[in-house]
Formats: C-alpha cells, structure tokens, sequence
C-alpha cells in the first residue's frame, strides 16, 4: 500500500512502529506532488531539501529513541499566509513578490518542534480574501474532485493537498469560512477554533477580530492531532487564550454522540440551499440521532445579518492591515519614478488584485469619519446580536449542525464577475467567525455529480471537543471521509 | 485697535518618550543614538503577521504621569488606530488611544506674575512613537531609520487655558519638572524626548467662544515656545485686524528666522479612520494597581519647595533653586540629616558652592560628584568647631570635590587647621607687641582701629591658621581693653 493513503494517525504509528521511515512517506508526498500539482495547483513553493533534511533528523531522532511525539515526521503543508524563515511567503499576492520572511509564526516553530515535515505553502486566494482561490495572484488551486471546478477558498490549497492525498495535514486560516467551506467542497476534515485558541502571530491577518488558524485532515481525529501541536497561549498574541489545552485525540477514542444534544437552526434551512446539499445534511442528522443524538430545533435570528455585517468588518480591519505593504520595507516596490506618493499608488495599484482593492475601498469606507458610526460601529452591534443569539441556542444544546454551504463546488469562473455571488459561498460559515465559536465541517456525502458536501458542527466557547466528538462518531460510523478523487 | 484689546488663548499638547528600557509593544531597546535600523524586530518593523504585546511598565508610567497631575484614571481605557500613511509610520497605523484614553481631567499649578493658576488637563494617552526620516540635503534618496519606532510615549493635552507665551513657557517647565520628578522622561526638548505643539488663537477681550485655531509645531525649547507664540499672536491679531479671517491649519515655527509658516496644505482634511486596535484586548488597570502606584509617587517639585520654606526656612527662591533638580534637592536633604545643624547653612553651601563645582565639572550632575552630602556635613562641623574659617573650608571643599578625599584629611594635609591653642596665641601676639611699641602707644592712646594691623600681624605669625575671633580677645585683653 502506498503511505500516502495512510491517515496522519494511521501513518504515526507506523512510524512509530518503524513499519515506515519518514524519509520513505516524505518522498512519497514529494513524488505524488510532482505527479499530481502541475493540474492542481495546490503548491506554490515546495521545499524539497528541507523536506527531505527535515525527514531523515526524524528518522534519526527515532532510532536514537528520541521520537517527539505523533508528529515527529509527518509530512505537512501550510497555506502561504504563515510566516517561515528563509522560505517565500506570498499570501497569495503580488506584492509579497520576493518577500523571505526573517521568522516563523508560532505554529511552524511549534510544528517544527513537534517534528513535522514541512512540504512547502500553500495556494490561496490573495490575502485569503475570496472563497474560490481565484483571487490568487497565482493561478487557481483546482479542486481535486473535478479540476475544473474551485477547491473552495480561501485556503483552497490546504484542503486540495488533504484531498489529493499530498500531505497528511495542512494549516489554513479561516475568517469567515475559509477552512470550512474549502473542506466541504474538497471533501476533507477541517476545524477552525474558537476565536484566540490559536496565537495569530506571524499569520499575515486580514481581519484581526475574525482570522483564527486552523487543521485541515483527512479525519476529525487527524485535526485533532495538528491542533493539539498549535493551539495555546501564545504570550505574542495578546488575542490569544490562556485556556487548557485538553489531549483531544485521547478524548475522542470511541467518543459517542449519545445523550448529546443538536441544535438545527431553520435559518440553515432556507430558499437557496440545494437539495442535493439538504438531502446529505438531514441524512447525516438523521444518522447522528440514530447513534444517540437528540435533534433540538434552535432559532439564530440574526442570521440573515451575517454577510452585511462580515462584509463591513472583515473590509475595515483589513483595510488598516494591509496599509503596512507600502513598498518601503519589503516586498514589491515601484519606486523607479516620481515622490513617495507615487511610490504608494504604484505599488499598490500593481501589487493588489481587484478583490483586495475593492475590499480596501469598502474598508477605507466604512471607517471614514461621518460613516463609521452607520457601518462599522452599527456592525459591531450587530455582531453582539449575532453572539447572543448562539449563547442563548447553546443554553439548550451542546453543538449545533448546519450544512457547511448551501451548493457544492463551482466551476472555475462562474462567480468571478459577480462578488455577491461568490460571498454567498459563506453564507453558513461566517456568523461562526462574527461570534468567535468553533466550528468544523466534515464530509456527509456526495452530490449526484460526484462532488463533496459538508456537514457543519459549531460548538461553545472552547468547546472543541464537542465538535471532535460529534465529528469522530460521524466518521465511525460513515465512510464517507474515506474516499479518495481519482485525479486527471 | 491695540494689542490690549485682544485675549490670546493657548493650549499645548506635549509628547513625552516613556524612559522604559524595551519598545511599547515589542522588546527592542529604546536607546538613543543607536546604529540606524540596528534596534528592530519583525513587530517595531511592521513585517507581515506580526503582533503588538503591551509594556506593562510603559502603563504603569503613564499611570504615573496621570496620577501625579490629579486625572482619572481609566480603569478600562481603549487602544485605537490611527490610519495614516508615512514611511516613517511602518504599520501605515498608529496604535494610540481615541475616544478612551487611560488619563482624563487633570490639572497642573503654575506661578505667574498674578500669582498661582491652575490648568486643566484634558486628557493622557499612550501611544507609539514613530520612527525618523533623514532627508538628503543634496536631494539623494531620504532613509529611514526605525530605532524610535514603538518607543512609547504619553501625549498629554492641556486645555485652552493659558493666556501668554510666558504662562505657555511656564506650564511647559512645569509639566517637564514633573515628568523629570516622576522619573518617567528625561525632559530633554533638544534630542525630542519631550516634544511641544502649541494651539493658538486670539479673541477680542470679553468675547465668548473660540475663534480659528492655529496649531504650531516645531518648538523644541523654552525660548522657541515664547517666540513662536508671540509671533504667531502678533500675525492673527493683523489678520484680523485688516479685516481677514485666520486659517485653521497646521503651521511651522522657523527658527532662523523667528516666523511661523503654513505647511504644505493638505489636499483633503486628515481623516484618521480611528477605530480600536484589534489585535490588543482593552488596557485593564485595577484600582488596586492604581493605588499601589499612587504610594509609589515622589514628592512633587511643587510641594517639596513649599516644604524646604516652611520646615528648613528656606526663601522661596532658594527653596526653588534646589528643588530645579530633584537630584539636588535629595541631596542637599541627605547632607542636612547627615550634618545636623542649621538647614539654611547647608542650602547656601549648596547653592554657592557645590552647584558652582558640579556646574563647572560638567560631569553629569550633583549625584556624581565626589562630594558626598556626609562630606559636606563634615566640613560645616570643621567649621562650627572653629578648627577652620571660612576660606579654608572652600579651599578644602574643592579638594574634596576633585578628589573626593575627606575634609578633616584635608585639612590636616594642607596645615588649614586654625590655631586656638590660647597659649600659642598669647606668644604669637606677645611678640607683636613687643616689637611694635609704637602702634601700641597710640593704640592706648585711642587710635582703635589700629586693632587690624595687629590682627594681621599676629596672622603672620601664625601662619594664617590662628582663629581670628580668639586671636582678636588675645589682643584686646593684652592690651587693656
């Protein structure tokens, strides 16, 4: 059997069993990389020595009896918006072009710690502002199950190379859905954590109230594993929580959903959402109430708020970070002609791609002085609204399960001209963010056309477990996160 | 229409770089001087992903600078970006405070020529400093060096209550007296670690409401703050005058030539997109805290001088010469514990003496000085026990200053002990009489003032060293008086 189709756990105790040598797996994703990426695009930089260097120290420290842990030399990959010293980091963009990082955010040291493997970074949309890859400057990452349809976004990249069997685990980021949507249209595990679980040092932010780091897997156990290497206070956060870190993967070891309760909020349930996608969910819920599970109808009223309100506050706070990319320090610099304002407006006319610059302008907007008060701060209430609505639904349940997306993946192009349309695609995802909750999504089928659909699971507070458990007694009984695409 | 009958109406916003040892929101040194660009770090350069964690000691001293001018204090206070683009401005933001800030409503007394006046405070806020841009004065690329990037600073606004440049200048200094006292900035308006705009505008006397304001920067000393003010009033009042209006904007003291100049007018009024800081919690402070640091504050120059008048007997204006530094002023307290005696005796020694050789050392101030406040209580109980006089005691002072060796060693070293041996004395004078019958005769005979010339005989005989007030009652009793 080739490794790559090993889970990360499977693939941990064989290596810890020495049934297989990191250098062996790791040269098994290089290849499978080499064999498959030309059509997928889910790499932009693969760092083949390093892999392979980082591969055979493993290998030693475990012959030595100095293993680290489960992922001392699993082969991962990250999506381009962390930080790593000496190797490009782009987030997608052309005004990153030629920027080499001088550190590593706090997960790659923390990875690296924990001995992973890393394959390289990741596709993405620029400045993980879309939901279908296509911003990145790039080039498209296409989705494994029909290239020519979007892997999601935006950290598409890390969810194709989970589904295209390249790497055992990525990281991604996730703002307003951007691991759970990719992962329900690639068909793959993902989690994005409670706002602050994860540090956001060294990620390049977007929108700093709303940007949280999460695993992309196979399997929920499998996220559970990366997460337990990322997640804690991180004293180069301040947003980051001093909160326990429980062992995860220990805690979902035969985990079972029963005398759980579910929350199923109606407005999940609207004019929209294809029935293909309702047919999936509503089986899987049917299926968690069979295994032990207590479906409890929630309302969550402010729901139709989401978008407007994400798409105010998400522009704002990344209309002030990305004021840094100015062509002083680092990265692309058109200072050849004219005074600094030149040096400005031509860096950032030719750096940024329009979804960036349309958000900018929205952003520049909403924060404009006789504005503010009508758009950011009003956002900001309604953002309130939007929490009390979960805090008081969790008063009666312990998750909460939703379709991921209201379709599955789309075709290359079929949204680009048409923002509304392709902000649709978080529609189910992004409250989760405005709220800072947990949220997963798992695969729950497919659509008669062959492609994934997502189960989404959105828990309390730090609650992460309750989603691991509701996601690893799904997988249990379903084999649907077992499927593989055949690509090309 | 006359000067007399315009009110001019200032209010100044002072920036004062916190002495922390690390940066606001990274642990980069704050060092003045440094190689350009050699005390960064990914946060204070702004690289992508990078991440703001607030000095603790920075709050406590701008709590500091709070409490010590009567504001409240905050207990949940904001941090908020404003947005602006220069290069000296890594992040194209700076973190500050807005609608929240950690201090408010406070208050400063100053002297003036009417007699006490207290200013408001508006607020103090913390903020981040921004680097430094060096222009090319051949017109070659400009460079920008951001050691000063993230330095923290307080920004604190007055209120519109000061009436001259004089009153300017004076809350000025003492708002810098306390800031120095607090040990929190080191008061020094050349190198910009104490920085001054000023907010001027003029009313007709009796007139309610403000007129347009004109905010003046680059008045970095005591003696530009009075001239850019004075000219700038003196330019309002003719714009109003010939019928005009003044504009509010941002103008530039130029120092060369003592005027004021408009900046480079802004396209569009600045609009700083405030709004809070994301990536940092809001600044909690407990009252706790707070209080703890309250009973940590020095005695204020203020206070203290009235104290040195009213325990030590001191004029106000001696009280206030020692009390400029808050170095001095400790150590003129130190030498009037360690001596004992009168306090009025140790301020003049202070004053006259030690100032004048710690000035003319120039080797960085009272507490480096080799004199100690215990030497100096020694020497003034040379003094009192008559062992020398007054000369000697100075000439034995600068010893001591150049090497902090100890008076009575000195003394002894340089034979400046006076002699009040009586005997010696009697012999002393007894050989003048002897040979100067005839000084003596008309002495007797009334010629008083003769007394001198034997006192100055019997010096020489004595080497100097004879304790002039025993040398005169050996004199006088020998004779006949």
């Amino acid at each position: 059997m080739n490794p790559i189709d090993l889970t990360l756990a499977e693939l941990s105790a064989r290596l810890a069993a020495k049934d297989v040598s990191s250098a062996e797996v790791t040269a098994a994703c290089l290849e499978r990389i080499r064999a498959t990426d030309a059509l997928l695009g889910a790499f932009l930089f693969v760092d083949e020595t390093g892999a392979m260097t980082h591969a055979q120290a493993a290998d030693e420290r475990r012959a030595a009896g100095r293993a680290r842990g489960p992922l001392d030399g699993v082969p991962l990959a990250l999506k381009d918006i962390f930080c790593t010293e000496g190797i490009p980091t782009t987030c997608g963009s052309k005004i990153l072009d030629g920027f080499v990082p001088p550190y590593d955010s706090t997960h790659v040291r923390r990875l690296k710690d924990a001995g992973a493997v890393l394959l390289g970074k990741l596709n993405m949309d620029e400045f993980a502002m879309g939901s279908s890859n296509e911003t990145s400057a790039f080039g498209p990452c296409r989705n494994p199950w029909d290239t020519s349809r979007t892997p999601g976004g935006s950290s598409g990249g890390s969810a194709a190379a989970v589904a295209a069997r390249q790497c055992f685990a990525t990281l991604g980021t996730d703002t307003g859905g951007s691991i759970r949507q990719p992962a329900a249209f690639s068909g793959v595990t993902g989690l994005k954590p409670t706002y602050g679980r994860c540090s956001r040092y060294g990620v390049i932010a977007f929108a700093s109230s709303l940007d949280q780091v999460g695993p992309f897997g196979r399997t929920a156990e499998d996220c559970a594993l990366v997460l337990q290497a990322i997640a804690g206070k991180d004293p180069m956060d301040s947003t980051s929580l001093d909160a326990p870190v429980p062992d995860w993967a220990a805690g979902m070891k035969g985990a079972s959903v029963k005398g759980m309760r579910l929350g199923v909020p109606k407005e999940y349930f609207v004019e929209g959402l294809d029935p293909e996608v309702e047919k999936a969910v509503r089986e899987a819920m049917r299926l968690l109430e069979e295994l032990g599970a207590t479906l409890v109808p929630v309302e969550l009223p402010h729901t139709e708020y989401g978008i407007s309100t994400y798409y105010v506050v998400a522009p704002a706070e990344c209309s002030s970070n990305l004021a840094r990319f100015d062509g002083v320090r680092y990265g692309m610099s058109k200072r050849e002609e004219g005074a600094l304002r030149e040096m400005y407006f031509r860096t950032r006319a030719e750096g940024f791609g329009p979804e960036v610059k349309r958000r900018i302008m929205i952003g520049t907007y909403a924060l404009s002085s006789g504005y503010y008060d009508a758009y950011y701060l009003r956002a900001q209430k309604v953002r309130t609204l939007i929490k009390r609505d979960f805090d008081e639904a969790f008063q009666m349940v312990d998750a909460i399960v939703t379709p991921t997306t209201p379709g599955v993946a789309f075709r290359l192009g079929e949204r680009t001209e048409d923002p509304l349309q392709m902000y649709l695609a978080d529609v189910f995802t992004l409250a989760c963010n405005l709220a800072g909750l947990p949220g997963m999504s798992v695969p729950c089928g497919f659509s008669s056309n062959g492609l994934p659909i997502g189960l989404q699971i959105l828990g309390k507070p730090l609650d992460e477990a309750s989603l691991f458990r509701v996601g690893g007694a799904y997988q249990a009984a379903t084999d649907w996160h077992t499927r593989a695409p055949r690509i090309g | 229409m006359a000067r007399a009958d315009w009110e001019v109406i200032i209010g100044l916003e002072v920036h004062a770089q916190l002495l922390t040892a690390s940066k606001i929101f990274c642990g980069c040194s704050t060092r003045f001087g440094a190689e350009p660009n050699s005390q960064t770090c990914p946060v204070c350069l702004a690289m992508p992903g990078a991440l703001p964690v607030l000095n603790e000691r920075a709050v406590e001293f701008a709590v500091r600078a709070g409490l010590a001018t009567g504001c409240t204090i905050r207990e949940h206070s904001v941090f908020a970006r404003k947005n602006y683009y220069y290069p000296d401005l890594p992040k194209g933001y700076q973190i500050s405070q807005y609608d929240l800030p950690l201090c408010e409503k406070g208050r400063l007394v100053i002297d003036t020529p009417q007699g006490e006046k207290t200013v408001g405070i508006t607020r103090i806020h913390m903020e981040e400093d921004a680097g430094k841009n060096n222009h090319d004065p051949a017109g070659g690329p400009s460079r920008v060096d951001l050691n000063r990037a993230g330095v923290p600073l307080v920004e604190i606004v007055g209120e519109p209550d000061l009436r001259s440049s004089e009153e300017a200048a004076e809350y000025l200094k003492a708002l810098r007296d306390v800031v120095v006292y607090l040990g929190i900035n080191d008061g020094n308006l050349e190198e910009g670690s104490f920085r001054c705009d000023a907010n001027v505008s003029v009313r007709k006397v009796g007139e309610a409401g403000f007129r347009n304001r004109v905010e003046l920067k680059n008045i970095n000393s005591f003696r530009y703050v009075r001239q850019a003010i004075d000219y700038e009033v003196g330019r309002q009042i003719g714009v109003w005058e010939e019928g005009g209006t003044v504009v509010t904007e941002t103008r530039l003291f130029d120092p060369q030539k003592g005027v004021t100049r408009a900046m480079r007018s802004k396209e569009e009024a600045k609009d700083y997109r405030y709004f809070p800081e994301p990536d940092l919690l809001p600044l909690v402070v407990s009252q706790a805290w707070i209080e703890k640091i309250r009973g940590s504050l020095p005695e204020l120059p203020r206070a203290k001088a009235a104290r040195f008048c009213s325990e030590y007997g001191l004029s106000a204006y001696d009280a206030g010469v020692l009390v400029a530094e808050k170095a001095v002023a400790d150590w003129f307290e130190a030498a009037v514990t360690a001596y004992g005696g009168s306090a009025k005796t140790v301020a003049n020694w202070v004053i006259n003496e030690i100032l004048r050789l710690v000035k003319d050392s120039r080797e960085g101030g009272i507490a480096a000085s080799k004199v100690t406040p215990e030497k100096l209580a020694g020497l003034l109980r040379l003094l009192d026990e008559r062992r020398i006089n007054a000369a000697g005691a100075k000439a034995i002072l600068e010893d001591v200053h150049g090497t902090g060796a100890e008076p009575a060693d000195v003394m002894k070293a340089r034979g400046l002990e006076q002699v009040s041996d009586t005997g010696a004395i009697t012999a002393a004078v007894d050989k003048v009489i002897a040979a100067n019958p005839d000084q003596v005769e008309k002495y007797k005979g009334g010629k008083k003032n003769l007394l001198g010339f034997f006192m100055g005989q019997a010096m020489k005989e004595l080497k100097g060293q004879g304790d002039p007030k025993a040398v005169t009652d050996v004199i006088k009793s020998r004779l006949g008086d």
